[in-house]
């Protein structure tokens, strides 16, 4: 038998349902571990630490995983550090693809976010205010470091050179077991390539109206998901309800639409598209009926820009430039 | 705090473009802020080159289309204003101000139009001062 492929798998700003989601590959992540030798996997599962990474050879991990993305001063080391010491890095999910769920802190200052999580909410009992702070002395001699916050959210291969990237949140499992597959039998794309089938949600989606020789109308009216319950069978984005599976990747398999719930853009860009947020407006609005229901979808979405870029804030090409919170 | 910012200008060939040809054949006067970029139909600058033009540095972004009813490809120009609608507020919520972007009818008879629409936007855009994104702003 080959020899087995060194594997890492490093969490950064992620939320760890990347790796729950590797985990839920059950039976078949026994298989594939058949062929992997876990040499990394922190700080969530394998009993390893940072510095067993420091300490490994350059190139020594053939394989590495990387979720979640870059918002403190320990991710940006780690992933530093990994990037070093892997031979292929994959960005995995759409936090360390694109930025994720939490790259939508860039719309607020620090304070705004600060004050969120630890003053405001109504579970949080801090009377004094107090923040976590990068350094501190505990008792004039103890000194204490946290990790601090970077000034913003940015995707993996904003900092270092990424090989290869997954989208979706969390990646779909089957999906997962496809790519491990795939990565084992060395059957790989170019460098900078998304693994993925490069179908759109739309594409595997039973409610296509191409599917049921229908044609695409104009939309007349919007819905938001909370304004009613959509038909379970006819395709959401021809009943108002923006559905964004025609620029998304569909390697989830629709999931989302299989529960009657629009996509969201979790899977990343179909090929071809630079910036997932532009592509949603030009499609979605190509789809309105007139100049009216353009002006009452923007209504009823008051934030487009979250929206829009639900799982891709950092990918976008203005607003990497911005300063987060205006 | 003489500034001259500097306009990407997506022009369609039947219409808006036309209608700065017009203008210097009638030797307006404008600014020579604006760079213009022909394009098929004002419907085929997708947001992706507004938003590009933005970050890289472009003081201001101006599309201009043919009126309505008057789209060569017929509704070319409808979809444009449709899309504009709400990639505006897209940039808005994301934190960049809007008024760097402007979308305007300008047919090939309209030459003077083009070359007020060129002066107006360069005097707000002096009011605005550059580009906040521009590395060197
Ligand atoms: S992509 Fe989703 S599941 Fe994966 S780390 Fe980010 S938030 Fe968690
Ligand atoms: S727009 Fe949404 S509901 Fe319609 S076919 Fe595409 S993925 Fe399915
Ligand atoms: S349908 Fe869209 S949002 Fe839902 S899992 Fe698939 S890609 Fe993600």
């Amino acid at each position: 038998m080959a020899e087995k492929i060194k594997f890492g798998f490093l969490l950064a700003g992620g939320c760890a349902g990347c790796e729950m989601a590797l985990v839920d590959m059950s039976e078949k992540l026994l298989d594939a571990l058949g062929h992997l030798d876990v040499v990394f996997w922190a700080p969530t599962v394998a009993d390893v630490k940072y510095k067993d990474l420091e300490a490994m050879e350059d190139g020594y991990i053939d394989l590495a995983f990387v979720d979640g993305m870059i918002r403190n001063t320990e991710n940006e080391h780690t992933v530093k550090v990994l990037r070093q010491k892997s031979k292929t890095l994959v960005a995995f999910g759409a936090c360390a693809s694109l930025g994720g769920i939490a790259a939508l802190g860039d719309c607020h200052s620090q304070e705004e976010l600060f004050s969120q999580a630890y003053k405001d909410t109504f579970s949080t009992d801090n009377p004094d205010g107090i923040y976590p702070q990068p350094e501190c002395t505990w008792e004039g001699k103890y000194d204490l470091t946290l990790p601090a916050f970077t000034n913003r959210v940015s995707t993996i291969d904003q900092l270092v050179e990424v090989d290869y990237f997954v989208g979706g949140c969390p990646p779909h499992h089957d999906f997962i077991a496809q790519l491990v597959q795939a990565i084992v039998s060395g059957n790989l794309p170019a460098k900078g390539s998304w693994l993925t089938s490069g179908k759109a949600v739309c594409d595997i989606c039973k409610r296509n109206p191409a599917d049921h020789d229908q044609k695409r109308l104009p939309i007349g009216e919007v819905f938001r998901t909370v304004d009613g319950r959509p038909d379970e069978d006819k395709c959401l984005l021809q009943q108002g309800y923006i559905c964004f599976g025609p620029v998304t990747q569909g390697d989830c398999g629709a999931s989302c639409l299989n529960v009657n719930i629009p996509c969201r853009g979790c899977g990343g860009p179909i090929p071809g598209v630079r910036d997932y947020g532009a592509r949603c407006v030009s499609t979605i609005t190509s789809s309105l009926k007139d100049d009216e229901t353009a002006e009452e979808f923007v209504k009823k979405f008051n934030d487009m820009a979250k929206f829009c870029y639900r799982y891709s804030y950092s990918a976008g090409i203005l607003n990497q430039k911005l300063t987060p919170g205006k | 705090m003489s500034f001259n910012p500097n306009i990407v200008g997506f022009a369609c060939q039947w219409c808006t473009y036309a209608g700065a040809d017009l203008a210097g054949n009638l030797r307006c006067k404008y600014p020579p802020t604006i760079k213009l970029i022909k394009v098929p139909c004002s419907g085929s600058v997708e947001p992706e080159y507004i938003l590009e033009s933005l970050a890289r540095g472009a003081d201001g972004v101006l599309v201009g289309g043919c009126h309505y009813g008057d789209c060569h490809y017929k509704d070319g120009n409808y979809k444009t204003s449709r899309r504009m609608t709400v990639l505006k507020k897209m940039i808005e919520d994301a934190g960049f101000d809007p008024r760097r972007f402007r979308l305007e009818w300008i047919s090939g008879a309209e030459g003077k139009r083009f070359a007020e629409v060129v002066e107006e936007f360069t005097r707000e855009l002096q009011e605005l001062g550059p580009n906040p994104v521009k590395e060197d702003a």
